[in-house]
Formats: C-alpha cells, sequence, structure tokens
C-alpha cells in the first residue's frame, strides 16, 4: 500500500475511477503515514475518524462523476469549516468552531473530496517561516531544522512529506509560492477575484487569494479548477469565464514570448539563484519560445508599500478578535482591561507587530504619508505590469531570494525575513497570477522554484508554460523520510 | 439667562453688552427605509428577540465578507434628489476603525471622503417666510447594535439586531440660527423622507436621530465660532435643551475671557446639561481607509435618471400646486402638505368636496380631534370618505355647519357615514318653506308684543326671533330660508 | 523618521493591545528598523499618481434587497466566551 502515497492526485482520481482501489485504501494509507509523521507538526486539528467514515460512505454509494471522487485532501488551518476547529494559527481562535464552512472548501468537498485536517500555518498567515504559529514550529521534510516556507508552511511540509495528495493555501505575499520553493513543490497565487475569500480567516483583504499546492503542474490545474468559483458572497469576487485548466493543459510554448525583468536581478542574489533563472530561460529559449528583456521600474518599491498596505488592513482586520463573540478571552476589570489582555495574550508577537505597524499607518497625520502613497506605489506597479503585458505573454522570475533557511535563523530580523517575499510581493500588489515550480536544488541539496507570473485571469497560459518546464527540468524529490 | 426674542430667526444670547449669534448644524442619521441590512440579509424589523436578527456577517464572524443591498443605495439616491443634491456617480466605502462591544468588526462600514450625495439644499418655512439651508452631503453607513448597561450589575449585555442596519448620515451646512429653524429643518428632512418612503422619522424607535453642531459668535461677525459636537439628542425637545444649554455655557467661557475647544460632548437628558467626552477623544482616532473588501461604488446616468424620473411630488411642489389650483393661503398649504399622510387624506377628501370647507373642517376640527386624542392622522376616526360625505352635506344645505358639528362629534365616536347618522337622529335641514312658514306663523304669533316693538325700530329683535325659531325646529331649520320668511312676515 | 516609545504606546492603545515597557522597547527598535526600510518610498514622486482604489478587475455586485438570515441566534451566540441564551456579555462598560 506504500504506493499510494507516491501517486499524484491525478494519478489518483484515475485509479479510483478505474475502480483500482477504494477511498478508504487511500484514506487508511494518508491517515497511516500522518500517524507517523508527528514530528513535522503539520496538522493543528486532524479528523481522521471523520474522514474514515467519509471514505466508507463513499466506497458504499460512490460517484465517479465528481472530479475528486473520495479523494482526502488537507487544508491550510485558515480556511472555516463547519463543525470542526479552525484556528488561523493563533491562540485566540484557540477554541472556535465555526457553523459555517469556506466557499473555496465547499467547491472542494462538493466535487468529492473528504477532509483529513487543518493544516499548521503563521498566525494569521503572517510570516515566511512557519515560526509564528501558536501550535508550534514546522518542520520541512527537506532537512531536520528547516523551515518549510510560511505562511503555508503545514500545508507545503504536509504535501512534501506525503501526508496529503495536494492541498490549499493562501497567499498574500507569497505564502503560497515561498513555501512551494523551499519544498520542491508547485504552488499557485491565481488572480486576485479567481477564488472567493468567503469564509477564509482574512489577512489582508487586497491581496489575499487561495490557491493549490501540489505535486505537479497537472494536479495544480486540476485543483485551481475546483477551488474556483464566482461567488455573490464576496464582493471581490470576479465573474468570469473558468476554463477546465486540466484538459486544455498543453505543452506547447512555440512562439510564446517570455519576459526577464531586469529589476529582479537584485545586487546580492546568490550564483544558485542566478543560475537557476539561467537554466530556465535557456529551457524557454530552446522550446523556440522568445525572450523578452523588460523592465518593471517600480519593483524595488513593492516591498515597502507591501508592508504598509498588509499591515493596514489586518490592523482592521483583526479587530474583530476582541474577546467578545468568539475565540479567547481573557478576563479583566473592566472592558478595556478585557480587551487590551485579551489581544495581549491572543496574539503572537509578528501579529502584534504587523498590527502596530498598520495601526500607526493608517493614524491621524500619517495616512497620506504611507497609507495613500502606498497605494500609489501599487497603481504604479500595476501598471508596470500593464506596460510589460503588452509586448510579452508572461514573466520568468525565480521564486525566492535563496532556498529554506534553518528554523531560528531569522526570527529576530523581521526586516531580512520580510526580504524572503521581494519576488513574491509584487504580483499580490497587482493581483495577477503565478505559479511557482520545482527547478533544481541547491549544493546543500535544498529545493528552489522558478515562477512565472502571467496575466489577469491567464492561469491556463501560465499552467501550460509551467507544464512544459516541469518536463523538461524534470526535478526529483530528495525528500527521505528523516522524521519517521 | 438673557436670551431674548427667539423667534423671527433671531437668537441672541446677550452678556453685558455683547451680543452673540447661535450658529448650528445638523448631523441626522435617518435609518433607511429596507428589508434588510446594508451589507448583509438579516431583518431590520425594529423590536425582535434580541440576537435574533443577525448574521454571521453582523456579527463579524472571520472570512464574513460584506455584500451591499442595492435597494439602499437607491433610498440614498432619492434622499439626494429629495435634498436637491449633487448625486456622485463614484463613492467609497471606508472603514471607521474603533472598539467597542457593540461594533462587533471592530470597525464601521461608513463614507468618508467620497460620500454617496453630495452638496444640496432644503427650505425652511418660517413664521418669517422661506428660509434657505444648505445640504453638505448625505452618505451610507451601518448602525451598531445596542449595548445595554442597567441590567446586569457586573456585566454589560449585547444585542446586535441593529448591527449592519442601514443609515443615511445627513448633514447641513452651519445654516441655522435658531431653535425654531432647528425644529423647522428637521421636520423637513423627516417630512421630504417620508414623501420619499426612505426613512419613517420615527423618532420613538430611533430611525431619526441628530447629532448637533453648536458655535457662537458675536452678533456681525463673519468668522465661524469653534464649534462643539453634541452626540446622544434623539427628541426634537433634548436637542433644543441642548443647544440652548451649550450655546450659553460657550458664551459663559468667552465672556469669561476663554476658549472654546473643539470637542465633542454628551448631552445628559437627567441632568439637562451638555458634558465632555474629551476623555474618550484621546482614544480616538478613526483610522479611516476604504473597506478592501468593497469596490468603489460606480453608477451610471441611467440608473441616476431612473430614480429622478420616478420621485414622487415631494412637498415644496405640493405646496406650490395646492396654492395654485386650490386657492389655499400659503399657511394652509403648510400645514396640509407637511407631513405626507395629512397631504393624502386631504386629497382624498376634496377629490368629491368643496376646498374651502374641506380645509377649514380638516385644518379646524379634524386636527383638534385628533390633537385631543393624540392620534396621527393615519388613525384618524373619521375617514376621508366619510369626512368628504359630511362636507358635502353642508355644501348642499342638508345640514347647517352647527349641526354638523354634532354630526362629525358622532361620526369621531366609530367612523360612521353622516348621511346615517342624520338620518338615525332626524336632523335633516328643513327646508320647505311650507314647513318653516309655519314656525316663523307659530313663533310670531306667541310673541305679538315683540312684534310690536319690532316694528317700531327695534330692528334689533330680529335676531331674538331667528332663534326662538331654531330652537322650535331643533335647530334644523335651514337659516337663509329662516332669514327671508321672517322679514316677509315682519313687514 | 523615529518612532518613540511614547508613540508605541499610543499606538498600543489605539490597537487596544497592552504591552509592558521592556515589550514596548523591543518593539520601539523593530519598528524603527522597518520604518527604516519603508521610506523607501519616500524616493518616489507620486503627487500625480491616482491611487488604487481596488485591485479587483470587477464593478460592485449589488444584492437584492431580501431577507435570506432567519434567527440565528444559537449559531450566533455559540462560540461566545460568556454563556447567556440572549446575549453576548462583556465587563460592565465604564463610562
Amino acid at each position: 500500500m506504500s504506493d499510494i502515497i507516491d501517486l499524484t492526485l491525478v494519478e489518483l482520481v484515475s485509479k479510483i475511477k478505474e475502480k483500482k482501489i477504494s477511498s478508504k485504501e487511500i484514506i487508511s494509507a494518508y491517515v497511516e503515514r500522518c500517524e507517523k509523521s508527528k514530528k513535522l507538526n503539520t496538522f493543528i486539528t486532524t479528523d481522521f475518524e471523520n474522514a474514515l467514515i467519509k471514505a466508507n460512505e463513499f466506497d458504499k454509494n460512490p460517484n465517479y462523476e465528481k472530479k475528486l471522487p473520495g479523494i482526502p485532501l488537507a487544508v491550510k488551518d485558515l480556511f472555516c469549516t463547519k463543525n470542526l476547529r479552525t484556528t488561523a494559527g493563533s491562540k485566540i481562535l484557540s477554541n472556535f468552531i465555526p457553523t459555517y464552512e469556506s466557499t473555496v472548501t465547499e467547491n472542494l468537498w462538493n466535487e468529492g473530496s473528504i477532509l483529513l485536517g487543518k493544516l499548521n500555518c503563521d498566525e494569521f498567515a503572517m510570516g515566511s517561516s512557519n515560526e509564528t504559529s501558536f501550535y508550534g514550529k514546522v518542520q520541512s521534510p527537506v532537512g531536520k531544522n528547516l523551515v518549510p516556507g510560511g505562511s503555508s508552511g503545514g500545508s507545503a511540509s504536509a504535501l512534501a512529506g506525503r501526508l496529503t495528495p495536494a492541498t490549499i493555501g493562501t497567499d498574500t505575499g507569497g505564502s503560497i509560492r515561498q513555501p512551494a520553493s523551499f519544498t520542491g513543490t508547485v504552488g499557485l497565487k491565481p488572480t486576485y477575484g479567481s477564488c472567493s475569500r468567503y469564509g477564509i480567516v482574512a489577512f489582508a483583504s487586497s491581496l489575499d487569494q487561495a490557491g493549490p499546492m501540489t505535486n505537479d503542474v497537472k494536479d495544480c490545474a486540476l485543483l485551481f479548477e475546483v477551488m474556483s468559483s464566482y461567488d455573490k458572497k464576496d464582493s471581490t469576487s470576479v465573474n468570469f469565464k473558468r476554463s477546465n485548466y486540466l484538459k486544455n493543459l498543453n505543452s506547447s510554448i512555440k512562439g510564446k514570448k517570455i519576459g526577464i525583468p531586469k529589476e529582479y536581478r537584485v545586487n546580492d542574489m546568490p550564483k544558485i539563484i542566478e543560475d537557476l533563472w539561467q537554466k530556465g530561460i535557456n529551457i524557454i529559449k530552446d522550446a523556440g519560445a522568445k525572450i523578452v528583456d523588460i523592465s518593471l521600474p517600480n519593483t524595488k518599491y513593492a516591498l515597502p508599500a507591501y508592508y504598509i498596505v498588509a499591515p493596514a488592513e489586518a490592523s482592521s482586520n483583526l479587530a474583530r478578535y476582541d474577546g467578545v463573540k468568539y475565540g479567547f478571552r481573557s478576563k479583566g476589570t473592566n472592558l478595556i482591561d478585557m480587551y487590551e489582555k485579551t489581544r495581549s495574550e491572543g496574539f503572537g508577537n509578528e501579529v502584534k507587530r504587523r498590527i502596530m505597524i498598520g495601526t500607526y499607518v493608517l493614524s491621524s497625520g500619517y495616512y497620506d504619508a504611507y497609507y495613500l502613497k502606498a497605494q500609489k506605489v501599487r497603481k504604479l506597479i500595476k501598471n508596470d505590469f500593464d506596460e510589460v503585458y503588452k509586448k510579452v505573454d508572461a514573466i520568468l522570475t525565480p521564486s525566492t531570494p535563496s532556498s529554506a533557511f534553518a528554523i531560528g535563523e531569522k526570527t529576530d530580523d523581521p526586516v531580512s525575513m520580510y526580504l524572503n517575499d521581494i519576488f513574491t510581493v509584487p504580483i499580490n500588489l497587482a493581483g495577477l497570477p503565478a505559479i511557482s515550480i520545482p527547478s533544481g536544488h541547491d549544493p546543500k541539496g535544498h529545493p528552489l522554484g522558478l515562477q512565472i507570473i502571467g496575466k489577469a485571469f491567464d492561469e491556463q497560459n501560465i499552467f501550460n508554460i509551467a507544464y512544459f518546464m516541469e518536463q523538461q527540468i524534470n526535478f526529483k524529490s530528495k525528500i527521505k523520510d528523516w522524521w519517521i | 439667562m438673557d436670551i431674548v426674542s427667539k423667534d423671527n430667526s433671531e437668537y441672541l444670547i446677550i452678556r453685558k453688552n455683547n451680543k452673540y449669534e447661535v450658529v448650528i448644524g445638523l448631523e441626522v442619521h435617518a435609518q433607511v427605509l429596507s428589508e434588510s441590512k446594508l451589507f448583509s440579509s438579516s431583518s431590520t424589523k425594529f423590536g425582535a428577540e434580541p440576537n435574533t436578527q443577525v448574521s454571521l456577517v453582523d456579527s463579524a464572524f472571520p472570512g464574513m465578507l460584506p455584500v451591499i443591498n442595492e435597494f439602499c443605495i437607491k433610498q440614498a439616491i432619492k434622499t439626494g434628489i429629495g435634498l436637491n443634491a449633487k448625486i456622485n456617480k463614484k463613492s467609497i466605502f471606508d472603514r471607521k476603525n474603533y472598539f467597542y462591544p457593540d461594533l462587533p468588526q471592530g470597525y464601521q462600514i461608513s463614507q468618508y471622503k467620497n460620500p454617496i450625495v453630495g452638496e444640496g439644499s432644503v427650505f425652511l418655512d418660517l413664521p418669517s417666510g422661506e428660509k434657505k439651508v444648505g445640504i453638505e452631503r448625505l452618505h451610507l453607513e451601518q448602525d451598531a447594535g445596542k449595548s445595554i448597561h442597567d441590567v446586569d450589575p457586573q456585566n454589560t449585555l449585547v444585542d446586535l439586531n441593529r448591527s449592519g442596519v442601514a443609515l443615511m448620515e445627513i448633514v447641513s451646512k452651519p445654516d441655522l440660527r435658531s431653535l425654531e429653524e432647528v425644529n423647522a429643518y428637521i421636520k423637513k428632512i423627516r417630512s421630504i423622507m417620508r414623501y420619499l418612503e426612505t426613512c419613517d422619522g420615527n423618532m420613538q424607535e430611533g430611525s431619526l436621530r441628530a447629532d448637533v453642531n453648536v458655535s457662537v459668535r458675536k452678533k456681525g461677525e463673519k468668522k465661524l465660532g469653534t464649534r462643539c459636537e453634541i452626540k446622544n439628542v434623539n427628541s426634537i425637545k433634548f436637542m433644543q435643551m441642548a443647544i440652548d444649554y451649550e450655546a450659553n455655557r460657550q458664551v459663559d467661557v468667552l465672556e469669561e475671557g476663554g476658549k472654546i475647544d473643539q470637542e465633542t460632548r454628551l448631552f445628559d437628558t437627567k441632568k439637562n446639561e451638555t458634558r465632555s467626552m474629551r476623555s474618550k477623544e484621546d482614544a480616538h482616532d478613526y483610522r479611516y481607509f476604504p473597506d478592501p473588501d468593497l469596490l468603489p461604488l460606480e453608477l451610471t446616468d441611467d440608473f441616476i435618471n431612473n430614480l429622478k424620473n420616478n420621485i414622487p411630488e415631494l412637498p415644496d411642489e405640493k405646496k406650490k400646486r395646492f396654492i395654485e389650483k386650490f386657492k389655499l393661503s400659503a399657511y394652509e398649504a403648510n400645514i396640509l402638505v407637511s407631513d405626507i399622510e395629512t397631504s393624502k387624506y386631504f386629497e382624498e377628501v376634496i377629490k368629491n368636496s368643496d376646498v374651502k370647507i374641506s380645509t377649514n373642517w380638516i385644518t379646524g376640527e379634524l386636527f383638534a380631534l385628533l390633537n385631543e386624542k393624540n392620534l396621527e392622522i393615519t388613525e384618524s376616526p373619521i375617514s376621508a370618505k366619510h369626512l368628504s360625505k359630511l362636507i358635502n352635506l353642508i355644501k348642499d344645505g342638508t345640514i347647517s355647519g352647527k349641526i354638523a358639528k354634532s354630526v362629525f362629534e358622532i361620526m369621531a365616536e366609530g367612523d360612521k357615514d353622516p348621511q346615517k347618522i342624520i338620518e338615525e337622529k332626524g336632523l335633516k335641514q328643513e327646508s320647505d318653506p311650507k314647513e318653516l312658514e309655519k314656525i316663523v306663523d307659530k313663533v310670531v304669533n306667541e310673541n305679538q308684543d315683540k312684534v310690536k316693538e319690532y316694528k317700531s325700530g327695534k330692528e334689533k329683535l330680529f335676531g331674538f326671533f331667528v332663534g326662538q325659531i331654531m330652537k322650535v325646529s331643533g335647530g334644523k331649520a335651514n337659516p337663509q330660508l329662516v332669514n327671508k320668511i321672517l322679514k316677509e312676515k315682519l313687514k | 523618521m523615529g518612532i518613540d516609545l511614547k508613540t508605541v504606546k499610543h499606538i498600543s492603545k489605539l490597537s487596544r493591545i497592552s504591552l509592558d515597557d521592556k515589550k514596548a522597547k523591543k518593539l520601539e527598535a523593530d519598528l524603527n528598523s522597518i520604518f527604516s526600510f519603508i521610506e523607501k518610498l519616500n524616493e518616489l514622486n507620486t503627487e500625480n499618481i491616482e491611487p488604487l482604489t481596488s485591485i479587483a478587475e470587477t464593478t460592485l455586485q449589488l444584492r437584492k434587497d431580501e431577507i435570506k438570515i432567519k434567527n440565528i441566534r444559537d449559531q450566533i451566540l455559540k462560540n461566545s466566551p460568556e454563556k447567556n441564551k440572549d446575549f453576548f456579555v462583556v465587563p460592565k462598560v465604564v463610562d
């Protein structure tokens, strides 16, 4: 049965449709592996018993018309799941049991998928290493004491460690793509408005997008197809024609124009990253696609603008965690005291830091200098992309400026931690889709990813490019189950 | 307190040799008439059990998102049109951030820099004539829930039924100068919204509330004084008391050589005074920013014009029409149009009846009756249909005005058809000349001595004969005919 | 621009997060290092640039005025820290 966990999502779906395997067999295999993998600390809450019950129900009365028939999935603990604790990695939601389901997870269950449990993440998705979770740091399957990246670190770790055949995360500034890059997996940040934000614990509303994290591009196309839907319950959901991404997947990129932005060639870029990028460029060239040198002149302002906009929105989005309606409450001598203690004890340091930044940049006298300025910069960054997309079909960059670092290495220096997102943040600011695909290893054997950025709602195009590159790169995981 | 001439738009406070003018602006919060809330599909109905009209959005559960109610947008635009105001084709919803238990999100969704409605104006009908008052803006925002402090000694209880109900905040320019003007302004705004059916204007249920901005300046000065905002004034009476107290307080400060601080003050209805909320103000920095869960609201010309074309006749137009078409005085027209229900009642009555008599009866007898019984015109015990009948009976001489009053009293007890009352009680006016002649003859015969006196020049006695005749006829004799016949007989 | 301890304490009040002096000092240092990096934006002249109002490429969806949520008080109060069948309960608000 050990081979079940080595199958891709698409392979599992066909095996189950061909009746070569039952849902119960799949789920049992994953549950068994999850039980052996507690050292990774990927799960905050498991739902194995229910999963097995549902697997039995599926096997008794299978519906093979579904896109994910009887397939188990673990999801980031930022998605509200009905009757199953949802914490967002925070103490303040440690006892919160939603009475409702997020639209994205609802879409998964509607296609026959079965929930395995809720995956660890940085608290309120604020972090790049999964070290800010109240439920403990997540270990990377890549190596002991290595961070899996963040904030969807539990998702990346569970996926790379084969504790779930695929998973979903959220990406506000790189939270899907960076951990995907660090763990040698595929992660898509869809176009803003593709996946409903309804029922997802909000971090920064204008940047948050849910997206798939998978073993390969085909799985990614399939999972995105299931997740993405127009949702009237989310005013920022966009009603566009969603296609059959998996069926339309093709690996012909001949004639396509791919942009290489010079501003991503940052000063102290490690040679290994530069080589990786060059490798990607060569693959594209060899396929008969055209490499176009482009400029995105405002790139260097993206990260500072992001660290104004995201904390500002977060400071307001997290105001609802006040100990009144749900979640953790600390006893207070009066109302204000209760508020201040609840929020001081209920939030971790990084969350508090960002709430403070956000409160400051919105406060009287500073709004224009910070928030308004950042929104103007955002406009410039978007204009940069609009301009280059007149000339190219997609853009190729590295996903991260380095490979995974050690646990604890950057926790004392918030700015160096923030710099991790330098290649991913501009894409969120512009609302564009981008995919990270595993493209190589550093000398220590840590995975590295390349990022393909597309035009808005042009996910099919970046899937196609990624699919082609994936075949050429032929990435092989070096994960050796060190934790078992 | 030396306040002189509160009326005639001169509201002055006099100290020593200084005369101070009071400058007032109002921020009216009007609850939008709608079935469901501004950003969620729960009910807005008043008076439900606590927390039974609360959605996951209203109580700010994680991941819940606002979706705007189209009807509330239309209501705001209609009100804007009623206020002769500019409708902004692009407006933005902002978050106003502060912590309070009845504000579940930790912010109120409101409109800050880009409201849906811009500048406009309304006309006030004052005894001294018309006055134009400027409207600064109108914006849409969410109402908060209710904190109940007086039930549990240790705790505050929170009911979120109101949380998320749509409000229109209508901000006036500082154009008001007296308590009468404040009163007239509130009444006019309320009247317009009731005509438009955008707000029921019910102050008891809190559908209409106001914050008041008050400043004072020496008479003749052009520059506005520093203003204070008074919160929590829920009736016109309290509003007037609060303004009076606050204006005098400010004058006292100035007279003692002090300076007014711009601040928010709370009106204490028990002590009848305003007090500073500054201790709280320090913690208030609302950190407004555009709500990232919503997009800017962009309206098309078609959308706005469609609403414009369906605006009903408003009080000012109706008043004009009443004056022109029905030859009413401005005073009468004002009384009849100020409340839409009154104007409806009036128009119903005059459909088949004489305008002049109807106007007198409605503004006279009917209003007195309603006043006495403390009823709204919609609750009138006498229907428009029956009042119209009564008026026709007066007009065609079936009954006299005097009899009509007794019939009216009977009608007031249970909306009876006046025709039936007259028949049952035999109150029909006697207009048969032969019958009347008999009565006249009887009275003349029985009072021969008076006849002599009359004929010898004491003509005042004519009234005595009429009185006697009316008495004999039980008040039913047609007075015009009686006069005519009596004159003949006394020749 | 420097953020001093007084500002840190003011922000902590505004955001209703209590801070002891040690934490406030640490935060002061963190915020200063973060803001020195944010200040990079000052290089850029944005005077005539319109700020972004929304990144979603769509128009605001309008909802019909219909009541769709009935009484779900049990659900609403289910997670509340202080149990009461009718209300949310908080420590007394003092003026």
